[in-house]
């Protein structure tokens, strides 16, 4: 069984394709469809481009506080590739690549990042809770949510997303705690990406990995190459598998890197070092995911220079499509707030509204 | 009909919603097996089985959090918390989530739950089970607050914020839960939550309570039986029914607000507040307020000085017909 293979205890971490592209493990390379791949592929792709280009339209005024994924795509990617389309998918808020490949549109992203929450109003069929910024508390609304598939006989699982930083919070204990206890069909995938804000993942946690985390609570736990998809893919899978036969919940920890800053409101230059960077910009998951697609013949440079042009061009557009947005109707910020606007809401909203009719618009 | 306490109407509430809809599931710490610490869900267990109503760790947050994942997922959680001194670990996901999925998600998801939290004092128990914290719920956009203070309105609210299509944070007044017995229907039925319920007609003044005390101000009004008063029973705390109250002040010109809860910010202070800006010019005196202090509700021996006993409110009652303009 893959999870007592890679036992987080002796410091093993599964890895499939080395940062070269190279297949290092070749029993565990997972079956996955062509078509699978390259979808995993095309969204990592526009994923790539979006951020950096989120990153450049803040830095032009346009674009208000973005948490960059940079470096993150395959850890997301390989993971939400492996579940299925009826499965829910539940953010923490560096999930551009898994939320894009879970049917959220890019402009639908952008928007929220833009400060409108119509960008958290996903189609209707998308099982995508919205961005959930306080830290550690998505992972109980994920164990409700397995909790509600197990008890209507769904086949659904959960995949809940969480940074390194984020298993330092009490609501992560909780959930865990709650989805280990009824063996809920759920995933837990850390984002290890080594940083929390400033504070670097060592000096704020003392555990070797974070994986062993989930020996506490009598599931199984694995370290995996973040930057790896097909890594990520097989854990994912093989705890999917686990999920689906009443087993119960699992945690992987996907070992990866956050290249840019926590958020565009911060400077990563004054706590880390360059060279750190470096390092790990040598193991990009995009450079080895599409050296093993081009080496498997599913790709080609050709192609994959189309494909850039393409993709540049859909998040130009997308981002124009929000900048024509502009402001929230007055009446939006009320009448979300229960089913029906209560006598008090009611009297507030039209109190602004004769000061705006007499003394004209803000 | 059928004579029940507070706490059996909760119990029939929960046992009638259980049986005429799937998705209703109950569970707390202690809730399924024991019943409840005060067996509000006794019986739910065995005859609903585990799967829909049980025990959980003691993780307050986990209990919240999982019932708004349910609530997403097509169930409709009734989550207890033990007492309501213990529900600020909880208190992040009412507040930060609870109370915002609907208006985060434009829509898309809202949340049909209901948060039980046996409240108040007066029951001689230990630190941190004899708080009032109406205002941590009621000061919240997204919130609906209910306190019953009769088993009619215990059975009806319950069954009404199952059914809600928002989050609605029950609040059990405990003191009460056995005092005393009603008659009330065996049927299934609704009391709409967004309602005042006036006890009593009256035209010197109005007073204004919820939840235990609502009893100690009707047995304050027999020692003081020259003063005609309208009393009001607000029973939803948030959204509040700001019309009944404000009728009421057109009508007899005073108003007493009694309430556990602590004084400053507290809901008497909204309530004064809605009554200046709607029916100020029908003020004859100043508005009162009698309330908890502005102090850590003391443990038993020191209780007696902060819980509101009948004697007093009829005290307050007379020195504010005495004002005069």
């Amino acid at each position: 069984m893959l999870f007592e293979e890679f036992d987080p205890l002796k410091g093993e971490m599964l890895q499939i394709l080395d940062k070269n592209g190279n297949i290092v493990n070749d029993k565990l390379v997972p079956k996955i469809k062509k078509e699978t791949l390259m979808k995993m592929y095309k969204t990592m792709v526009l994923g790539r481009i979006a951020d950096v280009k989120a990153v450049q339209f803040q830095r032009q005024g346009r674009m208000l506080t973005y948490a960059p994924n940079h470096g993150q795509e395959a850890a997301q990617l390989g993971s939400i590739a492996a579940m299925d389309d009826d499965d829910w998918l539940v953010l923490a808020f560096r999930e551009l690549n898994a939320m894009l490949y879970k049917g959220v549109t890019l402009e639908q992203s952008y928007l929220y990042w833009y400060g409108n929450e119509m960008g958290s109003k996903y189609d209707e069929n998308v099982k995508v809770l919205p961005i959930n910024v306080p830290i550690g508390s998505q992972i109980n609304h994920a164990a409700g949510i397995a909790y509600a598939s197990k008890l209507k006989g769904t086949k659904e699982v959960t995949i809940a997303y969480i940074g390194d930083g984020g298993t330092s919070h009490g609501e992560f204990h909780e959930g865990m705690s709650f989805a280990a206890a009824y063996d809920l069909p759920m995933i837990v995938v850390i984002q290890n990406n080594q940083w929390a804000i400033s504070t670097p993942r060592k000096k704020a946690i003392k555990s070797k990995t974070l994986a062993q985390k989930a020996i506490g609570y009598g599931i199984p736990g694995i370290q995996v190459d973040g930057n790896d998809p097909l890594a990520m893919y097989l854990a994912v899978e093989k705890a999917r598998e686990r999920a689906s036969k009443g087993e119960g919940p699992t945690l992987i920890e996907a070992v990866t890197y956050r290249m840019g800053p926590h958020t565009t409101s911060d400077n990563p230059k004054l706590y880390r070092e360059d060279k750190e960077v470096d390092e790990w910009a040598k193991k990009d998951p995009l450079i080895r995911f599409k050296k093993y697609l081009i080496d498997k013949k599913y790709w080609s440079n050709k192609k994959d220079e189309e494909l850039q042009e393409a993709s540049k061009k859909e998040v130009l557009e997308a981002f124009k499509k929000v900048e024509k947005t502009g402001l929230v109707d007055l009446e939006d910020i009320f009448k979300y707030t229960y089913e029906k606007l209560t006598p008090n809401l009611k009297k507030q909203l039209n109190a602004y509204k004769e000061y705006l009719n007499e003394e004209g618009a803000k | 009909m059928a004579v029940k306490t507070i706490l059996q109407a909760i119990n029939e509430a929960l046992d009638q919603s259980m049986e005429k809809d799937d998705s209703v599931v109950v569970y707390g710490e202690d809730v399924g097996f024991e019943g409840g610490v005060f067996r509000t869900t006794a019986g739910l267990q065995k005859k609903y089985g585990e799967g829909r109503v049980f025990d959980t760790p003691i993780a307050e947050a986990a209990i919240v959090g999982s019932a708004i994942g349910m609530a997403v997922n097509g169930l409709k959680p009734v989550v207890e918390l033990q007492f309501s001194g213990f529900s600020l670990p909880g208190y992040n996901q009412v507040v930060t989530h609870a109370a915002r999925f609907r208006n985060r998600s434009r829509g898309k998801y809202n949340l049909p739950m209901v948060v039980r939290m046996p409240y108040g004092g007066g029951v001689r128990a230990l630190e941190h089970h004899s708080e009032s914290l109406e205002t941590l719920y009621a000061h919240i956009p997204g919130l609906k607050l209910v306190i019953p203070s009769t088993p009619y309105d215990a059975k009806g609210l319950m069954m009404a914020a199952i059914n809600d299509p928002d989050p609605v944070i029950f609040m059990e007044p405990k003191r009460i839960y056995r005092a005393f017995k009603q008659d009330i229907p065996e049927e299934p039925y609704e009391v709409e939550i967004g309602k005042a319920r006036i006890v009593k007609e009256g035209k010197d003044v109005t007073i204004i309570a919820w939840g235990a005390l609502v009893r100690e101000v009707e047995k304050a009004m027999k020692q003081v039986t020259d003063i005609d008063a309208e009393i009001i029973d607000l029973r939803t705390i948030a959204p509040m029914d700001t019309e009944t109250i404000v009728n009421s002040i057109k009508k007899t010109g005073r108003v007493l607000i009694v309430h556990e809860a602590y004084k400053s910010f507290g809901p008497a202070a909204e309530i004064i507040s809605r009554i200046n800006e709607e029916a100020f010019y029908y003020l004859e005196a100043a508005p009162k307020r009698l309330t908890g202090f502005d102090v850590t509700i003391p443990l038993p021996k020191g209780e007696h000085h902060f819980i509101i006993d009948p004697k007093q409110i009829a005290y307050e009652l007379k020195k504010l017909m005495a004002e005069k303009a």
